[in-house]
């Protein structure tokens, strides 16, 4: 097996790169596929809580890159989705303690084994942010309709290309509807209009998303989330599915949305409850 | 919508704010991707009134320079209005104080 690797990255940081990693994860998951999230913020290691994962933490990417264990003992296994497992960052070391070469040749030790690698990188464009980007074959660029993240999200598209990667796909975060349709916030288009990069999805901000972290559940497990619905929907993409942007119509979704939303979240998600 | 604002407790439109966002995000990214800032104009402004003003009267407070979509340079320079001799009055918009004194 020889799985993607791929990286979430914005320059900025709290845009929702680790949300997005978390959720991305748990819905390639929920679609049958192996995925190891790799938190790759060496020093602020925030992954693991997101998840819900953070009292399994045993072992962590230093300890693997250093050969004191290999990957497969490691990895946490996440027992409310099959396939899911985490690699959490160490917390006690620092960016550069890892080179971008360690992170290539442990990224390539994971998709021997599994679909999908992904990597959370840091906020910012050094080391660390280097060192996430050096293993992926793919890059998301997670950003927020705001001026401050789109001017950070240009700068990282120019790195990743200067880097020779392919251009990143955009993942849209924490959009408003309300506020999108009265004018008070930069919709989609205009944030593709100057970005000029294909888009991945679109997540509407939910407040869903701070109870579901704030319970270490990755909202992605949830059925009646509009967001959760949304990373489901950029997870269809990834695996080339030909999924139109959700409508931001509407700031709550209907009844009908919610039944429908129930049914498709419960034919992919074993195990609810 | 003020009142449709009020009325629903929300708080009140900035007035198509979106589009301010956009037109600042544009313009910032094209500095930004001319490796260029706004103060380094100023200072490529000053030296260009420097250099054509040993060869020719400048007006300038009327000299602009810009930073154009898709990474054009393009700078405005109007002329003195008086020349050396008071002899011609050369370019510029025109307007009140401009004659000779």
């Amino acid at each position: 097996m020889s799985g993607r690797v791929i990286t979430l990255t914005s320059g900025k940081g709290g845009v929702g790169k680790t949300t997005a990693t978390a959720n991305l994860g748990v819905a390639l998951a929920q679609r049958g596929r192996t995925v190891a999230v790799v938190d790759g913020d060496i020093g602020l290691r925030n992954l693991d809580v997101v998840m819900g994962l953070e009292n399994r933490v045993v072992y962590n990417l230093v300890h693997v890159i250093r050969g004191a264990v290999d990957a497969d003992r490691a990895l946490i296994r996440d027992k409310r989705v099959p396939g899911l497992m985490l690699l959490a960052a160490d917390q006690h070391s620092d960016k550069d303690d890892v080179t971008p070469d360690e992170m290539q040749a442990m990224c390539d030790e994971l998709r021997a084994h599994v679909d999908y690698v992904l990597v959370d990188s840091p906020a910012g464009i050094e080391q660390g942010f280097r060192n996430a980007l050096a293993p992926a074959d793919e890059v998301i660029i997670v950003t927020t309709p705001e001026v401050s993240a789109v001017r950070d999200a240009d700068r990282v598209i120019g790195l990743v290309e200067a880097a020779g990667k392919p251009t990143p796909r955009l993942l849209l975060n924490r959009i408003k509807p309300d506020l999108v349709a009265r004018g008070d916030m930069m919709a989609t288009e205009d944030v593709l209009d100057v970005l000029r990069i294909a888009i991945l999805g679109i997540v509407p901000e939910d407040s869903a998303v701070v109870a579901a972290t704030n319970r270490g559940e990755p909202v992605a497990l949830l059925a009646l989330t509009r967001s959760g619905h949304a990373f489901r929907n950029i997870a269809a993409r990834l695996e080339g599915e030909d999924v139109p942007l959700m409508s931001l119509e509407g700031a709550e979704p209907g009844l009908f949305a919610r039944l429908t939303g129930l049914f498709r979240a419960g034919a992919t998600s074993p195990g609810g409850a | 919508m003020g009142l449709l604002d009020w009325l629903l407790g929300r708080p009140p439109s900035l007035g198509g704010s979106g589009a301010v966002a956009k037109e600042r995000l544009k313009l910032v990214l094209e500095y930004d991707r001319a490796q260029l800032s706004p103060g380094e104009l100023e200072l490529i402004r000053d030296e260009i009134i420097a250099s054509i003003s040993r060869h020719v009267d400048v007006a300038r407070e009327d000299v602009q320079i810009k930073l154009e979509a898709g990474g054009r340079l393009v700078a405005e320079i109007p002329l003195g209005r008086r020349g050396p001799d008071g002899a011609r009055v050369l370019g510029g918009a025109g307007g009140a104080g401009a004659g000779p004194a």
